[in-house]
């Protein structure tokens, strides 16, 4: 992937970093707006025609499913976005003071 | 021990708390008085978010929102979570990048424009004193019905406290004191939500258990014996919405976008030491909100099964003794339109209007309702909605202290959300006003003496709202969430995510969304009440959702006067490169 700008620092590893956290926005915003607008609002009757134990489908995404969803989406940003940072050496991790050598 | 005094021994030992906690950490710098002096731990700062977030509306009327609205109510649920997660990817990492205290600095900065700041502060004090008269309403209610005591003397008791934390301690009292007041809260809401859970269904997990068999031996589940009920007397099914779906569709997403643009919510963001803490602190935010949200549904659909339960056939002269306690506040009514003396619950109006009481009382004991009865329904309970998750509890018969509990439960949830509403009000008034716009060379003692006196004004504007509510305080939450969706939210979010975005395009945008909006919400909820029905609505969209909207009218005006304005200077270029990452100043001079 972008393993050739692994270090890259300056202006160039900081617009590399700014589109690749685009990318990962755009795709975790996909599936925000899938579960909740989707799942839970457009396609809510096809969904309600299957249900878990006694929620109908698409009843449980817009009062259950789709919050757990929320959180689990922040989670994997987190995550992600913290290795895009250090990839490009612009996590704040050690700001203050100097991280160890190595 | 009696219940009353229970309620008073709970009530008071939080107060106790809370006050204790505002003297240990009391405000010493506008750093500390502003952003808590911007050291908060990101699960300590998502802590108090959650019960900054989750006010009085959150903690007792949305489990009663969703009782009487089954799948329809899924909008708040949605709406009030979802903005989170644009919250933590889109705004809070750059905002505490950025580094200042409020919200109209980012945007008075980005767009190198007092105009612009002044504009931001406009939209965000009309936003909190909306949101904060409402709350006033939560404490009144809370107080007359638990302390016996007079909503005046309630809501200046409730002033007196938040005073103390707010005044005194600052960003940094009450980021401790929430903590505290979401412990108390969550608490609260969770003890009666398990009783009624386990007691319906047999599981103790009402996330769980709203899934579950009803445990009456009917093999039913929940919400299949939810729908057959209310079926039966009249009403549409639980699980299908009545709302149309665009309208559904635009007052969650004006919910989400109008929650990521609070400046109550997004001020907590720069609390923390890091950008990176602030998603931290964003997710944290919403698990702890998640454990309210998720538990609402739950109790809504329990709470409307059990009132069906134990009022609808019972005659009135065994009522339960909840019903007549809630019947002598006037948040429930009952008017024996067939002379049985039996109550019927049914689907429709019992009487037109809020219940207004006769001197003296009726055959069975009642209190007389003089309203004109509704003919063609059959009808004859009326019930306030707030009062679900109060009396939840009550009708489910459970111990003297689950009851105490709650209502210190109610009161930390209201007064938690109108303290930190307080303090972005003040912060707005002495930082952007007095301190960067009209007088630069005030010293930091001088502001910090500024800011306590505005919130101290702010407390008293809110508590003659709360004892002297306007008749319009109900009508315009809708303002809050719209206005601050169609003014704050695409202005912060065009400025991190545009370069080109200049000082015009943001102003013409915030002005125009906000105005369009504005009048929007005015015309259907003020001047033209009458006329507020889905036939007259633009695109069918209701007041509620048309913040959408005035988003997407902000958006276009902003991009359209941009193109055709000066490109914002080289210093703003560089300010929006150093905001999109984490690491700041230091990596430029590592190499």
């Amino acid at each position: 992937m972008a393993e050739n700008e692994t270090g890259a620092a300056g202006t160039g590893g900081a617009s590399a970093y700014w589109r690749a956290n685009l990318r990962l926005l755009g795709g975790l915003l996909v599936v925000w707006f899938a579960v909740s607008f989707g799942a839970g609002i457009l396609f809510r009757d096809f969904l309600d025609r299957f249900s878990i134990g006694g929620y109908p489908l698409g009843f449980w995404f817009a009062q259950q499913g789709s919050i757990y969803l929320f959180i689990l989406l922040i989670v994997i940003y987190n995550w992600r976005i913290h290795r895009i940072e250090r990839r490009y050496q612009l996590d704040d991790d050690d700001v203050d003071p100097p991280g160890p050598p190595g | 021990m009696e219940t009353q005094t229970l309620i008073y021994l709970f009530v008071g030992a939080s107060f106790a708390l809370y006050i204790g906690i505002a003297i240990w950490s009391r405000a010493s710098s506008t750093s500390d008085f502003y952003v808590a002096g911007g050291g908060v731990n990101p699960v300590v700062n998502g802590m108090a978010t959650a019960a900054d977030w989750m006010s009085a509306a959150s903690f007792i009327s949305m489990a009663g929102l969703i009782a009487f609205l089954g799948y329809d109510a899924s909008v708040y649920l949605m709406g009030w979570t979802g903005g989170y997660v644009l919250l933590a990817l889109l705004l809070a990492p750059y905002l505490r990048k950025f580094g200042q205290f409020t919200v109209p600095a980012f945007i008075g900065t980005r767009y190198y424009s007092k105009t612009a700041r002044v504009v931001a502060v406009i939209c965000l004090i009309f936003i909190s004193f909306t949101y904060i008269a409402g709350q006033m309403r939560g404490v009144g209610i809370v107080f007359s019905r638990f302390l016996d005591v007079d909503i005046t003397l309630g809501v200046i008791i409730g002033m007196a406290i938040v005073f103390v934390y707010a005044v005194l301690g600052g960003m940094k009292g009450i980021t401790y004191t929430q903590v505290a007041q979401y412990c108390v809260l969550i608490f609260a809401y969770m003890v009666p939500a398990f009783f009624l859970s386990f007691m319906i269904t047999g599981n103790p997990v009402p996330q769980f258990g709203l899934g579950s068999q009803v445990n009456d031996g009917s093999g039913l589940y929940v919400l299949e014996k939810l729908n057959l009920v209310l079926g039966d007397l009249g009403f549409g099914a639980y699980t299908d919405g009545s709302k149309s779906t665009i309208d559904v569709f635009c007052i969650t997403l004006a919910l989400m976008v109008g929650t990521a643009g609070l400046p109550h919510v997004i001020v907590r963001f720069f609390t923390v030491p890091k950008a990176s803490d602030a998603r931290k602190s964003a997710g944290w935010a919403l698990v702890f909100i998640a454990l309210l949200y998720t538990t609402a549904p739950a109790v809504g659909a329990f709470a409307r099964l059990n009132f069906i339960d134990t009022v609808n056939e019972t005659s009135y002269v065994e009522a339960p003794a909840w019903f007549r306690n809630w019947e002598s506040n006037g948040l429930i009514a009952f008017q024996d339109k067939n002379g049985d003396g039996v109550m019927q619950y049914r689907a429709g109006d019992p009487f037109s209007g809020a219940p207004e009481f006769g001197e003296g009382s009726g055959p069975s004991g009642e209190r007389i309702v003089i309203n004109d009865p509704v003919t063609d329904s059959a009808n004859e309970v009326y019930v306030d909605r707030d009062i679900m998750v109060l009396a939840n509890p009550e009708i489910g018969n459970l111990p003297g202290w689950v009851i105490a509990l709650v209502a210190a439960g109610g009161l930390a949830a209201a007064l938690s959300t109108a303290a930190g509403l307080l303090l972005v009000i003040s912060s707005s008034v002495s930082h952007d006003l007095l301190k960067s716009t009209f007088r630069p060379g005030i010293s930091e003692k001088g502001e910090l003496l500024a800011a306590r006196i505005a919130a101290t004004a702010a407390i008293v504007v809110a508590g003659y709202l709360g004892i002297y509510p306007p008749g319009w305080v109900a009508q315009v939450v809708a303002f809050a969430f719209g206005l601050a969706a169609a003014s704050l939210f695409p202005a912060i979010f065009m400025g991190i995510f545009t370069k080109r975005m200049n000082r015009e395009g943001a102003i013409a945008g915030m002005v125009s969304g906000l105005a369009f909006t504005f009048l929007y919400i005015a015309y259907f909820k003020l001047w033209q009440p009458d006329a507020n029905v889905a036939a007259n609505w633009l695109f069918g969209i209701s007041p509620e959702g048309i913040g959408v909207v005035g988003m997407l009218i902000n958006f276009a005006v902003a991009i359209a006067v941009a193109k055709v304005t000066e490109r914002p200077p080289a210093v703003v270029d560089a300010l929006v490169e150093n905001l999109r990452v984490p690491r700041g100043a230091g990596v430029a001079q590592r190499h």
